[in-house]
């Protein structure tokens, strides 16, 4: 499982450094957003609930991208085919994907938040920033996680581009929920404010709920 | 198939509607603060819970037919979701009747019940389009199970997690049923089973239409001898499974 697992992630990488597809689309479009919104709102600086709600619309819909780029190779190069043919787990790949697309996650969102650090937050983010990575990184986690579920649900059918976005979003409200009211005080002005613990609470539990499911759910999407 | 039952189910339902909108009307006593208005409330809540409880039972037949891959509960799954998807517009257009009269606006944001019913709602109606974009039935139905399973563990997730973010307004209707009045309590359990029983006469009628509809077909093709699948002909075709 572990072998299967790190050769797939290793293919994925490879790929995505010879290609360049998904993370700089997705670093190129927070950024993009983060323009969009200094000239929708009108405003020079953001602190508090306002920057916390920017940050992680921004970063939800910029996944999304993620999630539609994951399979698609896979299904247009025959990856799913070779994958089957392969005597390993059929879970191994659902652990590479997420795995693989937590990483794209993390990178971009080191672009983002910098950026998003120097052309919106009023506050500055020194002060914050252990528990804006653990908040980050949760709800990395659990994008990752059903952004997988769904990206191989979606990659199958005829209007995938349509799919994933339909479903991947309503699903990701409570994380959306969780993370953006905790990292709100994290950003307000005036220094950070404590960190709420149930919210990191909410977050752990989406992400063990639903990497749990789609470890168990993964399976009946490949193909027989 | 489905048949069995249909008469029964169908008086009980009459029946027991019948009798709770008597109830409600004659019985229960009338809100101190609302006047009439307030009736609404033994239809509009039993209507979602009815929903989310049949968006769970979808969830529950989808689980069931991953592990035995018989298509009839994928058929009972999609008629569960179905019927839920119709009965969540019922709770949501008199939940907002409800939210104009007592509230003076038809659509609260700061009220987790009704957002996080919305999101729940929204998710579930990428559930056909889902279905009507996958064109192979095994794989439909495979793909639609999974998506009935996430859904059903979705929709207490997503209930806590709007609820920690809000203040209450909406009154959590099961957990304070010890604070009213005993007539009240009575007239709503009635009208909860009767939205219950309602709700599995039309999801038995859906089934046993599509079953026949589907053994019409059948043997139609046996008869004509050529291949008449929904597949063949792409004007036919539909979100709904089509064959058992």
């Amino acid at each position: 499982m572990r072998a299967a697992v790190s050769a797939l992630v290793r293919k994925d990488l490879q790929a995505e450094l010879r290609n360049l597809e998904a993370v700089p689309a997705m670093t190129l479009f927070t950024v993009s957003a983060f323009v969009l919104f200094h000239f929708g709102l009108d405003r020079e600086t953001l602190q508090g609930d306002l920057a916390s709600g920017v940050l992680w619309v921004t970063l939800l819909l910029a996944a999304l991208l993620g999630m539609n780029r994951l399979f698609v190779t896979e299904r247009e190069q025959g990856g799913f085919d070779a994958f089957l043919l392969a005597p390993v787990d059929r879970t191994a790949m659902f652990v590479a994907k997420a795995l693989v697309l937590f990483g794209f996650l993390v990178v971009a969102e080191v672009v983002a938040v910098a950026a998003f650090a120097l052309l919106l937050l009023g506050p500055g983010l020194g002060q914050a920033l252990p528990e804006l990575l653990l908040v980050l990184l949760l709800a990395d986690a659990g994008l990752a996680v059903i952004g997988t579920l769904v990206g191989a649900l979606a990659v199958q059918t005829r209007a995938r581009d349509l799919i994933v976005p339909l479903i991947a979003l309503p699903l990701s409200v409570p994380l959306l929920i969780a993370a953006a009211q905790a990292s709100a005080p994290l950003l307000a002005e005036g220094g950070a404010g404590p960190l709420a613990g149930r919210w990191l609470a909410i977050l752990a539990l989406y992400d063990v709920v639903f990497g749990l499911l789609s470890y168990a759910l993964f399976d009946y999407l490949l193909e027989d | 198939m489905f048949g069995r039952g249909l008469k029964i189910f169908s008086l009980l339902s009459a029946v027991l509607v019948t009798g709770a909108f008597a109830l409600a009307f004659f019985y229960a006593p009338e809100d101190a603060d609302q006047g009439l208005r307030q009736k609404i409330f033994y239809v509009h809540v039993p209507l979602g819970i009815v929903t989310l409880a049949g968006f769970v039972a979808g969830g529950i037949y989808a689980v069931r037919f991953l592990r035995s891959g018989d298509r009839a509960h994928d058929l009972r799954s999609y008629v569960a979701i179905h019927m839920s998807l119709i009965f969540g517009v019922g709770a949501l257009l008199t939940g907002s009747l409800w939210a104009k009269a007592a509230w003076g606006s038809w659509w609260v944001w700061n009220e987790p019940t009704l957002v996080s019913f919305l999101i729940v709602f929204l998710l579930y109606a990428c559930y056909q389009p889902l279905r009507f974009s996958i064109e192979d039935p095994g794989r439909q139905a495979r793909y639609a199970a999974v998506f009935a399973c996430v859904g059903g563990a979705f929709v207490p997730l997503n209930f806590m997690a709007v609820r920690l973010a809000q203040p209450l307004i909406h009154p959590r209707t099961l957990s304070s049923t010890a604070n009213l009045p005993g007539s009240v309590s009575f007239t709503f359990l009635v009208a909860l089973v009767a939205m219950a029983v309602l709700f599995t006469t039309l999801c038995k009628y859906e089934l046993a239409s599509k079953t026949a509809a589907m053994q019409l077909r059948s043997i139609r093709r046996r008869l004509s001898g050529e291949d008449i699948s929904p597949l063949a002909d792409p004007s036919r075709r539909s979100a709904a499974p089509q064959r058992l």
